[in-house]
């Protein structure tokens, strides 16, 4: 996929002005952070979960190779084929070989954000390979021609009658005037439509919440039963899967499910949880007759031993991003690449270079949000100060920027000059801001006036206030 | 040229900043896999059998299944008759080969063939291999005797549950899991939490997305464990 993330403030501009995305990032502001909070509620264990959930995470990571080792020789004990692939080109490559293996014409998909990040559509199809996404958000935005805008609700800035738009568009072989105005007859629509294409494919690539290495098995966790029908009914089953996935054992995997549906969508459990291992028996009257696994790196093996490796604990539940101001103000594709809110302001440096991505580490208040709701207690804002060090250190930042912040270093680094700095400017501010309280007009800020007032200082600086608070007389010594 | 496998495995030893685990290490960890150690394990699901069930009840109830039970294998076909005459729904059954359900396809009210699901069939009829009470979960196995397709492509999902296949927590399925597949685990294991849904159009709960539309279960109080 092409990243526009180096035009994030121009794209969150224009969402700020799309109204249809309002009423989309409203609902899910009450939605999901409602259920999540009374899923975790009715658990009284969840919070000893998260610990217990980190500590796995960095286990797993610590011995990353001996579990993925592990994992390969259980997959082939089973009858299964694993791939390694260090990077997008050749996972992508490896799929289309297995594809090109069983003179596939058709692929259905469950969803997958690795598929997304490889950019694995465009590529089957640019080889004669049709790609059909059948989870439901993920087939709309297939039909739409545009990237997820949620991790786990792809297509949650579509509202219904641009869906049905794309389904008449798509959908030619029924009539014309049928009624489309509701979900529900969205959803029949769909289900009717992609019934047949689960019929008719030679191939089906899923995803994996996990990998077991105790087994060999991969692991789905879905809700509306496509995955399963993508890894049941093709007699070949294609896995993606980033190598961060594996845990030891199927306890460590019941570990994860307990907070991974509470945390995405506040579920108690998904509607699926599904265990693939291997190809079907010899005695199994169902099931695909090929297995393969592809393990994607693609830059994630880099990070280990960094201050990133811990983005790598993450289960991908989506709560940093339904919790986000940020992304609660302007969706999901103003960040221009495969994963948004938090964690892809995070993982987008990591996996396609700072450079590309340098506006994202800012597009984040550091409310901490994130940090509270992440089940696997992964500190986000602390990651985006680290890339916005490096974006500094690696002049990235846009001059003006630049140079207000090396201002702000040299006055804050003299803390009797700060004093006085902070003084004059408190008095002087509040006196431009005279009865009115506020200034309408900043010099150098005025893309932040624009949409709000800045209200001006009271006249003392915080070291007086609290001097005078704390009871405080003397100024501490520098 | 290394391979892809040993350059990404050994990316992740110069991240680590360390060549492969020493053997005691990868010794303590192949411990971990044989004890599989458990995390905390949440209390709800404690309890005796009775417990157990009606806290499975409670869950798959609160996740749009239906749950009755009836004293024996020999009582299912009735139970199952009387939910289909409830929801105006035909007769025509596709039935899992497992021997328990025999007494339903040879019942006289039932159009029946056995085997794994065919695309036409609306109403589906498999046995679990046991009920997690902790969230009202099925489990589920691949087999000749139990089809993963007849829990995925017809509308309609009839589940016999075995009483005495009860468990508490996820662990507990693990356990009959291992016990039952000392070779290793079946193709397909799924765990099933109410019907199939989906809240992908505005946000908006839609139960009936890709798989079935209804799950009914019945509990079945078998004598004997399986």
């Amino acid at each position: 996929m092409h990243a526009t993330t180096r035009q994030f403030k121009e794209n969150a501009r224009a969402a700020l002005n799309d109204a249809s995305l309002r009423q989309p990032l409203q609902k899910l502001k009450v939605g999901f952070r409602v259920r999540r909070a009374q899923a975790a509620e009715k658990l009284p264990e969840f919070e000893t979960l998260r610990d217990q959930g980190r500590d796995l995470k960095n286990h797993v990571l610590e011995n990353l190779d001996f579990y993925l080792e592990t994992f390969a020789a259980k997959v082939e004990a089973s009858g299964g084929v694993v791939h390694w692939a260090r990077d997008a080109a050749e996972a992508r490559e490896i799929v289309l070989s297995i594809c090109r293996d069983h003179n596939a014409r058709t692929v259905t998909k469950g969803k997958s954000m690795i598929s997304e990040e490889i950019g694995l559509n465009a590529y089957l199809a640019d080889h004669d390979i049709v790609p059909v996404e059948t989870d439901l958000g993920e087939y709309i935005i297939q039909l739409r021609n545009e990237p997820p805008s949620h991790i786990i609700a792809p297509a949650i800035h579509v509202q219904k009658e641009m869906v049905a738009d794309a389904f008449r568009a798509t959908h030619t072989h029924l009539p014309a005037d049928r009624p489309l105005s509701e979900p529900r007859q969205l959803l029949d629509e769909a289900r009717a439509v992609l019934r047949d294409k689960f019929l008719a494919a030679d191939v089906g690539i899923t995803g994996a919440n996990f990998l077991i290495a105790e087994t060999g098995s991969t692991v789905i966790v879905t809700n509306e039963g496509n995955g399963d029908l993508t890894q049941l009914l093709p007699k070949v089953h294609v896995v993606l899967a980033s190598l961060e996935k594996i845990v030891p054992t199927l306890e460590d995997a019941a570990l994860l499910m307990r907070l991974l549906a509470r945390s995405a969508t506040g579920q108690e459990a998904s509607s699926y949880t599904s265990f693939s291992t291997g190809p079907r028996r010899a005695e199994d009257p169902d099931g695909p007759e090929h297995f393969h696994v592809v393990l994607l790196d693609n830059g994630r093996s880099r990070l280990l031993g960094t201050e990133f490796e811990e983005m790598l604990r993450c289960i991908r539940c989506g709560a940093c991003m339904n919790h986000c101001p940020v992304y609660g103000a302007i969706g999901g594709h103003a960040y221009g690449w495969v994963y948004p809110g938090p964690i892809g302001s995070v993982l987008t440096p990591a996996l396609i270079g700072i450079e590309e991505s340098a506006p994202l580490p800012n597009a984040s208040t550091l409310c901490g949000r994130c940090e509270a709701v992440c089940p696997m207690r992964i500190p986000l804002p602390k990651l985006l100060r680290h890339w916005r060090e490096q974006e500094f250190s690696r002049h990235l930042t846009p001059q003006r920027a630049r140079l207000g912040l090396q201002v702000f270093g040299w006055f804050a680094t003299r803390p009797a000059l700060w004093r006085l700095a902070t003084r004059i400017s408190a008095l002087t501010l509040r006196l431009i801001g005279g009865r009115r309280g506020f200034l309408s007009r900043l010099p150098f800020a005025e893309d932040w006036t624009r949409h709000r007032v800045m209200p001006v200082p009271q006249g003392q600086t915080f070291m007086a206030r609290y001097r005078a608070e704390a009871g405080i007389h003397q100024p501490p010594s520098d | 040229m290394p391979s892809s496998r040993t350059a990404i495995l050994e990316s992740i030893r110069r991240s680590h900043g360390r060549g492969e685990l020493s053997a005691e290490r990868q010794q303590a960890l192949r411990d971990r896999l044989h004890s599989h150690p458990a995390a905390t394990i949440p209390a709800r699901s404690d309890g005796d059998r009775e417990a157990r069930i009606a806290l499975f009840t409670t869950m798959a109830t609160s996740v749009d299944a239906t749950v009755s039970r009836v004293a024996g294998w020999n009582a299912l076909p009735q139970d199952i008759g009387d939910w289909l005459k409830a929801r105006n729904l035909p007769t025509t059954l596709a039935v899992a080969p497992d021997a328990r359900l025999d007494p339903v396809a040879q019942h006289p009210l039932y159009t029946v063939h056995r085997g794994p699901a065919l695309p036409e069939d609306l109403i589906g009829v498999s046995v679990a291999e046991g009920g997690v009470a902790e969230t009202g979960s099925l489990l589920m196995v691949s087999g000749p005797e139990t089809p993963t397709s007849l829990n995925f492509l017809p509308d309609i999902h009839i589940v016999a549950l075995p009483a005495s296949l009860m468990v508490g927590p996820f662990e507990e399925a693990w356990a009959r899991i291992r016990s039952r597949f000392p070779e290793g685990m079946p193709r397909t294991v799924n765990l099933i939490t109410g019907p199939s849904r989906t809240g992908d159009i505005e946000q908006t709960l839609l139960l009936g997305a890709h798989g079935p539309r209804q799950l009914h279960i019945v509990i079945v109080d078998d004598a004997t464990p399986a």
